[in-house]
This record gives C-alpha cells, sequence and structure tokens, in this order.
C-alpha cells in the first residue's frame, strides 16, 4: 500500500510542482497518474522511491514514511520501467535485466538464469540476450525495460510513460502484454501517462490531474466516463468530443457501436467473452467492454 | 640509411626516453581530468573559467615554459622532470575541456534511471557515468598522445635525451638521415599510440562499436 498525506512539492526558485496531493492506492492495484504536462505526475510518483523528497508530507509505503528509508536500498526494492532511454547503452539487454539483483547481491548466475525466464515472460527472444540496447527495436527495448522493472521481482513497480517512444501499434501490443502480466503478477503499478486512453486500459483506478498535482478525479475507468466531475474532466476524457458518447446502430442484423461522429467503434456481442476480451476493445472506451474485466 | 643503421642503439635509446617523457603527462592528464571535470561542470561559471584557462595556457609557447619551468619550481634545466610537468599542463589544457563534454555528452536520462535502478552514487559514476563518458574521453586521449609525443621532441633543443636531440643533432652536424630518422620515429611512435588506444578503446567499449550493425 502507498500513501500520499498532504504532499505538496516547491521547487527552490517558487515552482510549484505538487500543491496538496492526498491518495492512498491499494496493494495490487494499478493505478494511472495522467495529465498534461506541468501536472506533476513525474514529480509524484518518483516521490515514491525518494527520487524526489516533497517539501511538506508523508509519503508511506505500507504505512512507513519512505523519508526514514535508505534511498538506495528503497529504489532497489522498487521496480521502475521509463522510456527506451533509461536502459544502459553499455550492457547487454542480459546484463540491463540483471542489472538491479546484481545491485542487491545476487549472484551472476543466479541473477542470469532469472533474466532468461524473464525475457520468455516478456516476449523477447532468447537470441537477443547479448545484443546492446540500441541493436534492438523500440518494442524490444520496452521489453527489456519491462522485464528489469521486474528483475528483483519488487511489489511496487513505477512505470514513467514506459511506451511513450514506440508507434502506436507496439504499443497496443505492449499494453495487452503489461494487462496480462499484471493479471498473473499482481503487482501495485503506478503508471504514469498523459494519455488517456492507455490510462483507462492499464489503470484499475485513474487519476486525473490538473496542473499543480491538483486531482480533478479518482475513479475507475468506468466511474469516470458515467460521471465526469466537471467540464474538465469531461473534455480530458473526450466525452464532449463525442469521441466516448457512443450509440447502437442495427447494421446488416448487427448491433454496431457508433461514435457521435458516426464512425464505427465496435460491434456489441451477444454474450460478453470473457477472457481474451482485451482484443475485441477497439479504443479502450467501457462502452463495449462493460462486465468483460476480469476478476481482480 | 647507413646511418639509421649504425646507430639503431641511439634511436632505440632516445625513443625510451620519449616514451619515459611522453607516457606519464598522457596518464596524468587523464587522471586528473576528470575529477576537475566533474567540478567544472558541477557550476556554470566554473566550466567557463576552465574552458577560458585551459585555452590561454596552450597559448603559452613551449620552448620558453621548458625554459622557464626550472626556475619555478627548481629543478635542474635538464631535468626531464621540467618536460613531463609542462607537457602535463598542456596535456591537462586539452583534456579538461574534452572531459567536461564527455561527462556532458551522457544522457541524463540514462542517469536518471540508473539512480531509480538503485546505484549509490559512486557506483554510478563508476560503472555508468564513467563508461558512457568513455568514447568521448578517448577521442581527448588519443588527441593528447599524439600532441604529447610531439612535444616531448622540443625538450631536445635543451638537451633534454628524446627522439629531438636527432632533429637538433642532425641538424648541427649536417646528417640528412639522421633528421629524417627522428621525423620518421616520432611518427611512427604517435601513430603506433594511437592504434593501440584505438584497439584498448574497441576492447572497453564493445557497445559502441555494435551500436550500428545488425539493428532489426
Amino acid at each position: 500500500m502507498i500513501g500520499f498525506e498532504n504532499v505538496r512539492k516547491e521547487y527552490p526558485g517558487g515552482t510549484l510542482a505538487v500543491e496538496d496531493f492526498t491518495l492512498e492506492i491499494a496493494s495490487h492495484e494499478a493505478v494511472a497518474l495522467v495529465g498534461t504536462s506541468g501536472s506533476g505526475k513525474t514529480t509524484l510518483m518518483r516521490m515514491i522511491n525518494r527520487m524526489v523528497d516533497p517539501t511538506s508530507g508523508r509519503v508511506t509505503i505500507d504505512g512507513e514514511d519512505v523519508a526514514g528509508m535508505n534511498p538506495v536500498a528503497l529504489r532497489r526494492s522498487i521496480g521502475y520501467v521509463m522510456q527506451a532511454s533509461g536502459l544502459l547503452p553499455h550492457r547487454t539487454v542480459l546484463d540491463n535485466i540483471t542489472t538491479v539483483p546484481v545491485l542487491r547481491g545476487t549472484s551472476k548466475t543466479a541473477a542470469r538464469e532469472r533474466a532468461r525466464e524473464l525475457m520468455h515472460i516478456v516476449g523477447l527472444d532468447p537470441a537477443l540476450a547479448t545484443r546492446y540496447p540500441a541493436q534492438l527495436s523500440g518494442g524490444q527495448q520496452q521489453r527489456v525495460g519491462v522485464a528489469r522493472g521486474l528483475a528483483a521481482d519488487p511489489n511496487i513497480l513505477l512505470m514513467d510513460e514506459p511506451f511513450g517512444a514506440v508507434d502506436p501499434i507496439v504499443r497496443d501490443e505492449l499494453q495487452g502484454e503489461l494487462q496480462r502480466l499484471q493479471r498473473e503478477l499482481r503487482k501495485t503499478i503506478v503508471f504514469v501517462t498523459h494519455d488517456i486512453d492507455e490510462a483507462f486500459r492499464i489503470g484499475d483506478r485513474v487519476v486525473i490531474l490538473r496542473p499543480g498535482g491538483r486531482i480533478a478525479q479518482v475513479g475507475t475507468p468506468q466511474e469516470i466516463l458515467a460521471a465526469p466531475a466537471d467540464d474538465f474532466v469531461a473534455s480530458f476524457v473526450g466525452a464532449d468530443r463525442g469521441a466516448r458518447t457512443l450509440h447502437i446502430e442495427r447494421i446488416e442484423g448487427r448491433d454496431v457501436i457508433v461514435d457521435a461522429d458516426g464512425r464505427a467503434a465496435g460491434v456489441l456481442s451477444a454474450a460478453p467473452a470473457r477472457g481474451g476480451a482485451d482484443e475485441d476493445r477497439a479504443d479502450g472506451t467501457s462502452a463495449s467492454t462493460a462486465g468483460q474485466e476480469p476478476p481482480r | 640509411m647507413s646511418w639509421v643503421l649504425d646507430n639503431l642503439d641511439v634511436i632505440a635509446g632516445y625513443t625510451g626516453a620519449h616514451l619515459l617523457q611522453a607516457l606519464p603527462p598522457i596518464a596524468l592528464a587523464f587522471v586528473l581530468s576528470l575529477p576537475l571535470a566533474k567540478l567544472a561542470n558541477s557550476r556554470g561559471w566554473l566550466r567557463t573559467g576552465v574552458t577560458t584557462t585551459s585555452g590561454l595556457m596552450y597559448a603559452i609557447p613551449s620552448l620558453p615554459l621548458f625554459v622557464l619551468l626550472p626556475g619555478l619550481i627548481g629543478t635542474g634545466v635538464r631535468s626531464p622532470l621540467n618536460i613531463i610537468i609542462a607537457l602535463t599542463l598542456y596535456a591537462l589544457a586539452l583534456m579538461v575541456p574534452t572531459a567536461s563534454d564527455g561527462f556532458r555528452s551522457v544522457s541524463r536520462d540514462v542517469l536518471g534511471s540508473a539512480t531509480a535502478q538503485g546505484f549509490a552514487p559512486a557506483a554510478r559514476f563508476w560503472e555508468v557515468e564513467l563508461p558512457l563518458a568513455g568514447p568521448v574521453l578517448l577521442g581527448g586521449v588519443r588527441v593528447v598522445a599524439v600532441s604529447t609525443i610531439s612535444l616531448v621532441t622540443v625538450g631536445g633543443v635543451l638537451g633534454v635525451p628524446s627522439l629531438g636531440m636527432l632533429f637538433v643533432d642532425g641538424v648541427r652536424r649536417g646528417i640528412v638521415a639522421e633528421i629524417g630518422a627522428g621525423i620518421v620515429a616520432t611518427a611512427a611512435l604517435a601513430l603506433l599510440t594511437d592504434a593501440l588506444l584505438v584497439l584498448l578503446g574497441r576492447a572497453l567499449m564493445p557497445w559502441h562499436h555494435r551500436r550500428r550493425e545488425e539493428r532489426p
């Protein structure tokens, strides 16, 4: 469990990154922090592993204030995934994945064995083990990043716009893989993104942030879509543009879901199928998926 | 040519003396440039100051410096120590700005990510920042090595033994082959050192060379 209690972050020079932020994140929950640049989302996430220390307020893990923990040890206990540029360019794929276990004192042999398993879990060809990051595609680099984040088997996984640098098709694939992994591993995930569709797809709960880390709304994707707290949220999730306002049209004997512009968004199936539902989702809207979310 | 064959032992002796004066400045400048560059990078005004000072240093002509230095530090006029100290100063003037650029070339994202993985500050420097600055540092060391090896010859004018003595002696005695031998030996030494540095770089930084190969 991660707790933010009246957290404030002011940088020297007077920039106010976070005004007064309070939130509790349950264990095994995936929470997406979403907002534009300047919303303080990355700052908030970095307070969890003490990359940033709050000016006032507390951040706790399982009730214990992180301010009292050794930052280096704390960081080794928390998985951290960022954009591809975060991989160590001078280390091979295998050595990147074993970074944290080796720092924690695991033997190189054991760490490498585990790294090969992880490569399999995240869908990486074993032949890539001896490559350097620059020799991989963007999608492969991201998978290495995820494998590295999981290598020390942390309870908490922090993900800082991890799929921001890859093309939409690969991003969609990686998001699907992350959902699959999370169903199996049930980590506590804090996922930072500026993409609301990604936030809805990854987050059990989504936190929509205004500038200065002010919470506009917290809730499940369904709750936010059903009842946007205000115009800011409605605009942010696209409800006002009609992209989220779907209706059913009967075409050739099937119920086709159509958005306000008349574009087809999906097909309504007679009985919601369980599992494999993710692939059927056209754009991550909850209209086509309500009731299909697997139990968490 | 026969002069060269008759005097191989002389050339070998000067080559050894030459290396003994050239290698310490190269190594010293490399090692000293790292903390100086880190220090310079920590403050904007310091970095400007260091870059300017380095430029001015290099503008000091070498012969007068070789002549003046014994008076300043109390060594003998013909002591190789003068040459070593003076050449270390020149090498630093080249190496510190390069090392400063080298450390600045390391991606801040990678450093931030290394911190987030749990590298302690010292480990982050040795295992991430220094190796990643490596390619730029190597470029600097190569320039320093060639320039230092060539500057050692100036000591020959003062009678400090080095391959430079071959020019001085050759000119005085009118032996063209001796002058040629001095030039060729100095150039060969510089090229050989440079080649060794390139090989060393390949061995230490395989990631830098495999970067552009077989990208899917």
